[in-house]
């Protein structure tokens, strides 16, 4: 039931807001991963970034498109957490010192063939400035040598809905998809890797100032 | 003589012919990709392809009824200022007053489709340009106060406001106080916006064939005077061609006109350069395969529609020439 419910969100509400109210310039399509096991790494501006990542794939992979986010933040109540859970679709992550293995779950989904998008940075932060990679996702690559990390820049939803507001602004946004890398030894080299990676994305993009 | 929903033929005949000349096009590309196959040729398939797409759109939104006419200008008209406000510099402490900004679209539009001609004139050129100012002021952030107003304004009267002459043109036509012609306002529009587009393919194709001096090699290189020429003289041909038949106006006034959205088309395609340029984009945006932006589409009609609409409103509409 709920997995109707998500595709008729997606296709009913997510996509129309997308394409009307946003307007969506996809550039290197063609490096969105078909099949999992795959990761999404992405910079994080707005809650719309994980929408508009979502509504790049079509219905039918919706399913095996599993969001990474702040158990602290998504599960605070009820209402939210069913949503988070069931239409987006999240995989619940602890922040902060946790005692058992935190990637566990992720790495169990990256197992059954899923596509995990997650966001280095841990959080959107201020709207359109990146701010420092967490090595969470370094870990998780290193755990699975073989999966494919897909980096993906977006700009200009952090204007459209930055953290904080409740008034979606119409702005035009990019979206730009690099091509896949994988895990290497060691954890800072392929952190610096992430980042050159994302860096040689955002020159391809012209971005407009926001003070 | 109209159709079922009051629609007057001739704008359905006229829309027949647009498509003629989109079948000869798309016959044109189908041999040259046999002839000469290249990059060049994918790029003018994808444009012909595109025009397809926005010709059919076009003819669905004005063969309907004149209020999804409205509501789809109106529509072109968010686009083309969404796009410009991606595109430029903007604060953050402008948000609500860019979402206000948006809101001023539709009441443009209402404006136009009730054919309120002082609120229409005056709603974005005198209220919008008081109020956006005060609006800034109040939020209290004064640095970069003067580039954030005055590139709201501009960008406001450059698509909205200019955009919002083709509504206004189709208003023209209803309740039968104003002789729009024999094929209504519609008819206006059709005429406006088909040449206007037309002129844009007839400059290009005279540049592509003949160009050698530029007119303005700092903002678009690639515009020559062979190819604005060339386009002006076929624009007013088709234009005394089609003016009778779709306006009010005779053959000698109608190619008049012709001339002068050509002349216009021209000024706002190179106006909207000087604007990309300045912001180092070549294309404001990619919603359009082989064309850019929405603003890439638009831009001449930037210019072209409120030269167009007040020259009718000055001299045909009122009585002047008849």
């Amino acid at each position: 039931m709920t997995k109707y419910l998500r595709a008729a969100f997606f296709l009913l509400v997510v996509r129309p807001v997308l394409l009307v109210i946003l307007g969506v310039n996809l550039r290197g399509r063609e490096n969105l991963p078909t099949k999992g096991p795959a990761v999404i790494a992405a910079n994080h501006n707005s809650h719309l970034d994980t929408l508009t990542l979502l509504a790049l794939f079509p219905l039918r992979d919706l399913p095996r498109l599993r969001p990474v986010a702040a158990m602290d933040y998504f599960l605070k109540n009820k209402i939210l957490a069913w949503f988070a859970l069931n239409i987006i679709g999240i995989i619940p992550l602890a922040r902060g010192v946790v005692k058992k293995n935190p990637l566990a779950d992720l790495e169990e989904a990256l197992d059954r063939g899923d596509i995990l998008i997650l966001f280095p940075e841990g959080s959107r932060g201020e709207p359109e400035q990146r701010t420092e990679f967490k090595r969470g996702v370094a870990y998780l690559a290193k755990a699975r040598p073989q999966t494919p990390i897909h980096p993906v820049f977006m700009h200009g939803l952090g204007k459209a809905l930055p953290k904080g507001s409740l008034f979606l602004v119409p702005f035009n946004c990019d979206v730009i998809v690099g091509e896949p890398f994988t895990w290497e030894e060691p954890v800072s080299a392929f952190m610096e890797t992430l980042e050159d990676r994302m860096n040689a994305l955002a020159e391809r993009g012209h971005f407009p100032r926001w003070e | 003589m109209e159709t079922f929903n009051g629609l007057p033929l001739r704008v359905l005949y006229a829309i027949g012919v647009i498509y003629a000349v989109l079948i000869v096009a798309s016959l044109i590309v189908f041999v040259l990709r046999k002839s000469s196959p290249g990059e060049a040729t994918e790029e003018l398939s994808r444009r012909v392809t595109s025009w397809w797409w926005m010709i059919t759109v076009f003819t669905i939104a004005i063969v309907t009824n004149r209020i999804v006419s409205t509501v789809f200008l109106g529509f072109v008209a968010f686009l083309a200022f969404k796009e410009y406000l991606s595109l430029i510099p903007t604060r953050r402490v402008d948000r609500l007053i860019l979402l206000f900004a948006y809101w001023a679209i539709p009441v443009q539009f209402y404006f136009a489709h009730e054919g309120r001609y002082g609120l229409f004139l005056t709603f974005i050129p005198v209220w919008m340009f008081l109020f956006f100012p005060m609006a800034m002021t109040l939020a209290g952030k004064t640095e970069g106060f003067l580039r954030a107003v005055g590139t709201l304004s501009w960008g406001m009267m450059i698509t909205v406001f200019a955009l919002s002459h083709t509504a206004m043109l189709l208003s023209a036509g209803a309740g039968g106080v104003i002789a729009a012609g024999p094929a209504g306002g519609a008819g206006l529009l059709l005429f406006l916006v088909a040449l206007t587009q037309f002129n844009d393919v007839a400059q290009f194709t005279w540049g592509k064939l003949f160009g050698r001096h530029k007119i303005t090699p700092r903002v678009s290189p690639k515009k020559t005077w062979e190819g604005f020429l060339g386009g002006l003289a076929s624009t007013a041909i088709a234009a005394a061609l089609a003016g009778p038949y779709l306006t009010p106006l005779s053959m000698q006034w109608a190619a008049a006109g012709g001339a002068m959205i050509a002349i216009a088309g021209f000024l706002g395609d190179i106006t909207i350069s000087a604007f990309k340029r300045d912001l180092g984009v070549k294309d404001s945006g990619g919603l359009i395969p082989g064309h850019g932006g929405i603003l890439d589409r638009v831009d001449s009609l930037t210019y072209s529609a409120p030269v167009f609409y007040h020259a009718m409103h000055f001299f045909v509409f009122s009585g002047r020439i008849t």
